[in-house]
């Protein structure tokens, strides 16, 4: 049998000039914040890759992540990347389904063993022995175990991957879950985002592949190099922000003029990711361009921070009702302060002392 | 750690409002209803109505006789600096506004980043003269009690946390906006209860001494 051909081997087949190819791994080092020393040592050990293989597991999901990825508007040559990497269990993509799919799983997972990836989207529901997704007989709880048990590292790929997302909102009836409170024995990594920047999953996947460990990651697991910067301190509406000029609604003269979205709840300060500078379909837009605020997608509990268009100095919960009680509690306290005293005061003047 | 800012955000802030209305209106209308002693003095002549007099004592005490504005020239002007300044921060700084507008719904024009930086410098400054000035002078450390520390201390600590938070500076700023929050939710709980109080007092005591005063002696 024939030795699998080397990332550089099949490029080249392809007619990928090493020059191009070049370029492209100056890109992603670039997206990661790292120097021309590491764009170099990139394009030598990618040349140098084998495909990885990598098994993709959907979870409890709405395959919005698999559709940020497969319709992004990226360079040819990162499809090319992504076909390099052996594919060998996605539901969306495969061709096979039924037995043969999970047969397929089986068989990287034994002929791979301790070497491949697995890419998580989706939550894990875990409430009736997670009884409440299950695919091919089994619960995802229990395909999570099967398959990264001999895993070389998982890569949580979405925000219901990665802390339970959409499916975990309150009051969580299916006890979702992300990937990282289940797995604590292997290295995770989260991509976050609803859906996830393409060039993060793709830059990520890379950098593994060409240096063989994970990228430096934040508290949350997540690469520094994406998520590294809140998007209100690389929002280019910030000016505004500091002049004090906001939209109050997203019809007013200030949504018009492209106005800060601060006061229309948006979540850019307290969000991390690279929407603001890498944007979306390739480098066109993203949200808050589009003149919508920052939802905070990337961040976990995001769907259940007091509401999209609550900004952020507003309380989250209900205060009229609690400061209407407290002040109901506060006059009843002093007209019973008030009574006690004018009873003392009565008492002392019947005996006399006043 | 945007836990702990949900947590600044939720019920510590719920918590922390609940106790200031609570303590504050607990404080006035015990205050307003508790028994005094009649003024049965003859009035003076030619005394103005009592509100009147409560009215115009208020605003006189605002700057201090002329015999003693040499003596009592920084506490005056160091007192309005902060107070200034602390209502420009509170009152003109967007976020505010938006706090403001969340529980009224209010609203009024914020005044760019730059000013309010300016100013919370400003105040700052001032807050720390009128500690060393508490500090440095024999009678006012004297009669100085826990109360004043506590409630400068207080004081301090969100203008330092807002001017942290506002500018991102040392920590990330989902931190930095959560200890912004829960040093406002330390000085509501402590408002009522300690000499900030005086915010809604001065009202009452000026008022009261100026309609004490305005009934007593004789007419000039």
């Amino acid at each position: 049998m024939a030795e699998p051909k080397t990332l550089g081997q099949m490029l080249e087949a392809r007619g990928i000039s090493r020059r191009a190819f070049l370029k492209y791994t100056s890109y992603l080092a670039s997206s990661m914040a790292l120097g021309s020393v590491a764009a170099k040592a990139m394009a030598e050990n990618l040349a140098s890759a084998r495909r990885q293989s990598v098994i993709w597991l959907s979870f409890q999901e709405c395959t919005g992540c698999t559709e940020s990825f497969t319709r992004s508007v990226s360079p040819t040559l990162e499809e090319l990347i992504f076909d390099f990497i052996s594919l060998d269990y996605h539901h969306t993509l495969q061709a096979a389904s039924g037995e043969a799919a999970e047969e397929a799983r089986h068989i990287a997972m034994r002929e791979n063993k301790g070497k491949y990836v697995v890419v998580v989207d989706g939550s894990i529901p875990t409430k009736l022995d997670g009884a409440y997704s299950t695919i091919a007989g089994i619960s995802n709880l229990q395909m999570l175990e099967e398959t990264v048990k001999d895993a070389a590292a998982v890569i949580a790929v979405g925000t219901c991957a990665a802390y339970g997302g959409i499916p975990a909102a309150a009051p969580n009836p299916t006890g979702a879950v992300g990937v990282d409170q289940l797995v604590t024995d292997k290295a995770i990594i989260n991509i976050p985002g609803c859906p996830p920047i393409p060039e993060a999953m793709t830059g990520t996947i890379s950098y593994i592949l060409s240096f063989g460990k994970l990228p430096e990651l934040d508290h949350l697991k997540r690469p520094i190099a994406y998520f590294g910067d809140n998007i209100h301190d690389r929002c280019y509406r910030r000016p505004f922000y500091e002049r004090g000029l906001f939209a109050k609604s997203f019809d007013d003269e200030g949504a018009r003029k492209g106005w800060c979205l601060y006061e229309v709840g948006c979540k850019g300060p307290i969000t991390y990711n690279a929407c603001a500078t890498l944007k979306w379909n390739g480098g066109i837009s993203f949200p808050i361009q589009s003149g919508h605020g920052c939802l905070g997608c990337s961040e976990p509990n995001f769907w259940d921070k007091g509401g999209f268009y609550k900004p952020l100095p507003a309380p989250i919960r209900d205060i009229g009702k609690v400061a209407a009680g407290a002040a109901v509690a506060g006059a009843a306290a002093g007209v019973v302060s008030a009574a006690v005293g004018r009873a003392k005061k009565k008492s002392a003047m019947k005996e006399g002392k006043s | 750690m945007t836990d702990l800012l949900d947590f600044a955000r939720g019920p510590a802030l719920q918590f922390s409002l609940a106790v200031f209305v609570f303590g504050v209106v607990w404080r006035l209308v015990s205050l307003l209803f508790m028994p005094r002693l009649k003024d049965k003095s003859v009035k003076r002549s030619g005394a103005k109505p009592a509100l009147i007099a409560a009215v115009a004592e208020f605003f006189r005490r605002m700057l201090p006789k002329p015999e003693f504005a040499k003596r009592t020239r920084f506490t005056t002007i160091n007192g309005w600096v902060f107070h200034v300044g602390l209502t420009i921060i509170i009152l003109a700084f967007a976020p505010h506004v938006l706090f403001f507008k969340s529980l009224t719904g209010l609203t009024w024009p914020a005044l760019p980043n730059i000013v309010i930086f300016a100013v919370g410098g400003v105040t700052v400054v001032s807050l720390i003269l009128a500690l060393s000035h508490r500090l440095s002078s024999p009678v006012l450390k004297l009669i100085s009690t826990l109360d004043d520390y506590v409630t400068w201390i207080v004081t301090i600590t969100p203008v330092l946390t807002g001017l942290a938070a506002a500018s991102h500076v040392g920590l990330r700023y989902e931190t930095l906006l959560a200890i912004h929050i829960l040093s406002i939710c330390a000085l509501f709980v402590w408002f009522p209860f300690g000499k900030l109080m005086h915010g809604f007092l001065v009202f009452l005591t000026r008022g009261e001494m100026g309609a004490q005063l305005n009934r007593r002696g004789i007419e000039l």
